[in-house]
């Protein structure tokens, strides 16, 4: 077997996503990587991403992969599998990257492997490390041959720098057929928040239940905006309508690894957990001193979350003055 | 206009987390309380709310499960589906999203359907493979992340939940809609939509009704393999203290140490 490893990387605003460089790097490390850039700037992007690992380019600069959804990306991308077989197709768990994953899996017949924290890979077989139900960790390859698609969770490896690689840059020729246009974008709207993004934050707040109701949530965001940070979310207040998916922590949300993580009125359900315990520090207020959020907090706080926090606000508005 | 939303039978997430046999490397099915995934509930809430409003519309709730799965189909009747098939055969054992996949786009294709709804992702494998499968076998695009869908004529537009907004991304039927996970408002069943439910028709398919091979399904279909369960890494407990009033001091003084402000 090659090994040959692929991976897509996905344009945000021009520009690589952080994630999609981060599996770019561990894809260097474990074999020869080689990246697919798709969309109206990925002639300017190719050149830097011999910097975080990729020996060879395959770019397209079109923007019919910035206006339709899924299907151009999943076109260029059969064409190019078929010519080439590599041994690993790796994408970051991202919406848009997800979505381009689901498709090609059926359209090339291929094994899929999601929520990928670790990888090693022989040159024969790839070893796939997911964390499973809380304790447990699987492993699972891919036995059939051909092409093995792996998601990978974001943060799961650091940023990796080649300096000085320069890649192979070839340019792609596809055609699409009309149906590949069939998904259109037609706005994007963005909601203004101040501060950092929640999965680039040095230090995320973030919100449980405990809070009692969804007027209680702006002591959280007073919290992260006091301490430069931005505010998230556990699943139950996400699916209790209070704020949008887009806040969501865990598993099935957003992975942070912050320096501090500060948990407010949250339980730590196992599946929060997956998405804030790689974080450095991380400080818990909790109402019940059995709260499994205490048990793996650095400071655990055994106390009402709604009279600490404007205290604490106070608090740090005084010390960073 | 056909509707057919897809939902399945999940472990209890308040109850249970989930186990891994094992022997088998399947999830543990037995001895914990299943109930209707709670995203499908949604979902199903979703395509009951757009039948209602097209009118003149068939909703049909789609299942691949073990014999168990009926409860969670019976409470979609009740919540105001139509009509409900499900399918289940030993052979499906052990499924990976490409056979589940293979599997629902095959019952669509034999039922033909302008909409399909599904969730996001389940509650219970969350590979969010599934709804994008499905759509490629069935030739058809696919608008995910909905947190808002609207028919118009022979279009269905959604807005697409992104990280920092939304994005209005509009595609032609039949196609595939996937519900984000607390878009919509569960529907309670009443009692008379329990009472109706068990007059609604119900029916089941094994794989042979298909045309599908057992080894393209279950364990003997599945391209990925469960090599070791192991246990994760636990991270050490640091320091635990009571509220006496000083707490907001404390962190502070926690913050101060470690240079975090
Ligand atoms: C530990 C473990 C790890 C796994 N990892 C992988 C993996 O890496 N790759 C892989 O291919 N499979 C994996 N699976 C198997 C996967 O969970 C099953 O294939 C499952 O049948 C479908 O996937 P899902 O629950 O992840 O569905 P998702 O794609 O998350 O489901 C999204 C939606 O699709 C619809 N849907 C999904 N399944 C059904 C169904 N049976 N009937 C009706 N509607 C349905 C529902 O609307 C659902 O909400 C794993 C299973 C386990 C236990
Ligand atoms: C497959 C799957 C995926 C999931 N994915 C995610 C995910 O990505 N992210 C996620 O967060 N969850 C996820 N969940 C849900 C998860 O299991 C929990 O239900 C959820 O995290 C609980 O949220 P919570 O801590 O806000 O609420 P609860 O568990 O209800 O906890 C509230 C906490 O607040 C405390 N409290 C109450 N009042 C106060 C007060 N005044 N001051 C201080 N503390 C107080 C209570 O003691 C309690 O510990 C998932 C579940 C499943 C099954």
């Amino acid at each position: 077997m090659s090994k040959m490893i692929w991976v897509l990387i996905e344009l945000e605003n021009g520009q690589p996503v952080r994630s999609s460089l981060e599996v770019l790097g561990k894809a260097a490390k474990l074999g020869r990587a080689e990246a697919i850039v798709l969309g109206a700037a990925a002639t300017e992007v190719a050149p830097t991403l011999g910097e975080y690992g990729a020996e060879k380019v395959y770019v397209h600069a079109e923007a019919t992969y910035d206006n339709y959804l899924t299907l151009p990306a999943v076109e260029a991308l059969s064409n190019l599998l078929q010519q080439h077989q590599p041994a690993l197709l790796l994408l970051a768990t991202t919406y848009e990257l997800r979505d381009i994953a689901a498709r090609l899996m059926v359209r090339n017949n291929l094994g899929l492997i999601t929520d990928a924290t670790d990888l090693t890979f022989d040159g024969e077989s790839v070893q796939v490390t997911v964390p499973w139900g809380g304790e447990n960790v699987v492993t699972a390859t891919h036995p059939h041959g051909g092409t093995g698609i792996v998601l990978v969770r974001p943060k799961a490896f650091s940023l990796e720098r080649y300096e000085g690689r320069q890649a192979e840059i070839e340019t792609l020729n596809v055609s699409f057929s009309t149906q590949a246009q069939a998904i259109k974008v037609l706005d994007t709207v963005e909601v203004a928040s101040e501060g950092p993004a929640l999965e680039d934050a040095n230090v995320v707040v973030s919100g449980g239940r405990g809070l009692g109701k969804a007027e209680n949530y702006r002591l959280v965001e007073e919290l992260a905006s006091a301490l430069g940070g931005a505010p998230g979310a556990t699943r139950a207040i996400v699916d209790a309508g209070w704020l949008p998916y887009s806040y969501q922590v865990g598993q099935t949300g957003k992975t942070v690894k912050p320096t501090l993580y500060i948990a407010c009125g949250i339980s730590g359900a196992i599946q929060h957990l997956a998405g804030m315990k790689g974080s450095k520090y991380i400080v818990a207020i909790n109402k019940d001193e059995h709260a499994p959020i205490l048990q793996i907090a650095d400071l655990g706080v055994v106390g009402d979350a709604l009279t600490i926090l404007p205290t604490l606000i106070e608090e740090i508005k005084k010390r960073k003055a | 206009m056909k509707i057919i939303v897809c939902i399945k039978q999940v472990p209890d997430p308040n109850t249970t987390v989930s186990k891994l046999d094992l022997d088998t490397k399947h999830l543990v099915r037995t001895g914990v309380s299943l109930i209707l995934d709670p995203g499908d509930e949604s979902t199903i809430s979703a395509a009951i709310k757009l039948r209602d409003t097209l009118g003149n519309s068939e909703l049909i709730a789609l299942s691949m499960g073990p014999t168990s799965a009926q409860e969670g189909m019976r409470r979609a009747l009740a919540m105001g589906a139509d009509r409900a098939i499900l399918v289940t055969d030993s052979a499906l054992a052990g499924s990976d999203a490409l056979a589940t996949a293979r599997v629902l786009a095959s019952v669509i294709k034999k039922e033909g359907a302008d909409l399909i709804f599904c969730s996001t992702e389940s509650t219970d494998g969350y590979t969010g493979m599934v709804p994008g499968g499905i759509a490629e076998f069935l030739g058809i695009p696919q608008l995910t992340f909905a947190r808002e869908i609207k028919v118009e004529g022979t279009k269905a537009v959604i807005k697409r939940v992104i990280p920092t907004g939304y994005k209005t991304v509009e595609t032609t039927l039949p196609a595939l809609v996937t519900i984000a996970s607390g878009s919509f408002d569960a529907i309670y069943p009443t009692m008379k939509g329990i009472m109706g439910a068990r007059k609604k028709p119900f029916s089941q398919l094994k794989i042979a009704d298909l045309g599908i091979d057992a080894s393209q399904v279950g364990d003997a279909g599945a391209r990925e393999r469960i090599l070791t369960v192991g246990k994760a890494e636990a991270r050490a407990a640091g320091q635990i203290i009571k509220d006496d009033g000083s707490a907001a001091q404390k962190i502070g003084d926690f913050l101060q140490r470690y240079q975090l402000l």
